[in-house]
């Protein structure tokens, strides 16, 4: 038994190897009989961990009431280059996360379990492996478990495209024009949450609503999972409280104290202003500024990175990413990297580039089947409101220091070519 | 039943996905749909009532134009017209009705 108002609570326990089985139900007791799974996930007030922050429990009443053979699918792909939170979680624990995910395939009924990890990880691919065979080995009943190993790719972890894998082996995000959409595996309805979501839902499982609350905001409880990046001399992930001040986990990496702006949700996020840094960092007090926990990515840019230069790094691998499955984001969002470009090449081009911007980001908005576009979109208009003075330095022809400077702060992979994209 | 009501609404909705950007929408249904600088049709969210019978027509029209049948009108029932009048009662139906 974890104490109510310790942290970490999901890494509780956590080495340098994965926790076995026996040494997770001595960490964590084992799972015994609950009276009403249902009842407690209500009253717990968990919200999605994968960035939407969905009410779980509204998820799982919509998938109690479908009839038929159900999926609980664990989304642990990790789509963002920054984040690296379901990793470190499947290879910490993947206990936690099979016991939370049995418990939701009781609370709907389901008949089988899909865990989904990039097969671009192997090590965390092995763990979770390990982790299903012991389970088998105990022969403990319930739904049968299988791993999906889908490629990694940004719109892979969208959960269309994980249900469109595990259904048809096609990383592809589906359209659903009608909300809410019961996604199907086959005839099958299946629930799709996040990793961490779902080793919560272990938690309350065994402890109970009123001890899932006493930590958190009342809004937002419990703990979740952020990724540092950035400008820290530590980069790390961390277990923090929901409503600790932004600067005090930033403190905790090793982040420069007085930084330009922090991305916050990751590369479909938004930025803080530097001086915003106190602001707790839970979705009750980011939305007043436009912001959200996301998916618990906090990226730390300092004073002499030049904002501008970065949002088009991200924005060029965000555009590359892309499923190219809808025109207006196949074309608008390299459009977009374009006009970057142009903006920091400054001068008259780069005024026009900046009006054709915003326009530009006025028409993609809300076109795609999936959020891939509008988050890109959320991210340019973050970028030219915090970096005004960037912009300014870029327009006037006098490219701010950090542009010439060739070190950029961003984690962004490589380019691949476009023959070579895998998508199933 | 060929009736449209007063206050029903409808909407036209693109498949992003299906659509390749041929451009026929916006020759059929030029009050509803305009193209985007790449050709892609920009609709717009808000729901058309239905008594705006050019407007709907065009949009069956581009609808059946589509040559990805990307396109859906998408009916919004109106709540029924207000009325002091008694419901007509509906005739009892044996079995399948005659086309």
């Amino acid at each position: 038994m974890i104490a109510a108002r310790t942290l970490p609570r999901l890494f509780a326990g956590a080495t340098n190897h994965p926790l076995s089985l026996q040494a997770h139900e001595e960490m964590f007791e084992p799972v015994g009989p609950v009276a009403s799974l249902i009842d407690e996930l209500e009253a717990s007030g968990l919200v999605g961990r994968g960035g939407a922050a969905f009410p779980t429990i509204r998820k799982v009443q919509l998938l109690r009431a479908q009839r038929g053979h159900k999926y609980v699918v664990v989304n642990g792909m990790e789509g963002e280059p920054a984040a690296h939170k379901d990793n470190r979680l499947l290879s910490n624990n993947p206990h936690l996360v099979l016991d939370g995910a049995e418990m939701l395939a009781q609370m709907i009924g389901a008949s089988r379990i899909a865990i989904c990890v990039a097969r671009d990880i192997p090590a965390v691919v092995h763990h979770v492996e390990r982790a299903i065979h012991e389970r088998a080995r105990r022969n403990l009943r319930g739904p049968g478990i299988d791993l999906h190993t889908p490629p990694w790719r940004f719109v892979a972890g969208e959960e269309s495209a994980l249900v469109h894998w595990l259904d048809d082996n096609e990383s592809l995000p589906q359209y659903r024009p009608h909300r809410p959409h019961i996604l199907r595996i086959g005839r099958g309805p299946a629930l799709v949450d996040n990793a961490e979501t779902v080793a919560n839902v272990g938690l309350i499982g065994r402890y109970g609503a009123p001890w899932f609350r006493a930590l958190g905001t009342p809004e937002h409880p419990g703990s979740v999972i952020v990724s540092v990046t950035g400008a820290v001399t530590r980069p790390n992930v961390l277990e923090v409280n929901l409503g600790t001040p932004l600067r005090a986990i930033l403190a905790t990496a090793g982040a420069d104290p007085a930084p330009q702006a922090v991305l916050l949700g990751g590369y479909g996020g938004a930025w803080l202003r530097g001086d915003q840094i106190d602001t707790p960092f839970s979705n009750e007090a980011l939305a007043p500024l436009d912001l959200s926990v996301g998916a618990g990515i906090i990226a730390v840019l300092p004073r002499r990175a030049c904002g501008i230069a970065e949002a088009h790094r991200v924005v060029r691998w965000m555009a590359h990413e892309s499923a190219r499955q809808c025109g207006p984001c196949a074309f608008g969002l390299p459009a977009l990297a374009e006009d970057l470009v142009t903006v920091l090449r400054g001068g008259r081009d780069g005024v026009s580039a900046i009006a054709r911007l915003s326009d530009r980001c006025g028409v993609i908005e809300g076109r795609g089947a999936c959020r891939h576009p509008d988050g890109v979109v959320r991210f340019v208009r973050s970028s030219i409101e915090v970096f005004g003075a960037d912009i300014d330095d870029h327009l006037r022809g006098a490219p701010c220091a950090g542009s010439r400077d060739k070190q950029r702060f961003l984690t962004v992979p490589a380019l691949e070519h476009e023959e070579e994209l895998i998508w199933e | 039943m060929g009736v449209i009501r007063r206050n029903a609404m409808f909407v036209l909705q693109v498949n992003p996905i299906l659509c390749d950007g041929f451009g026929h929408c916006a020759e059929l249904a030029p009050e509803l749909v305009h193209l985007d600088e790449w050709g892609y049709p920009i609709i717009g969210r808000e729901p058309t009532p239905m008594a705006d019978i050019g407007a709907y027509q065009s949009a069956r029209y581009a609808e059946r134009g589509c040559p990805r049948q990307a396109l859906h009108v998408a009916k919004i029932p109106g709540a029924a017209p207000v009325s002091s009048l008694p419901p007509i009662p509906r005739p009892v139906s044996r079995g399948r009705r005659p086309l």
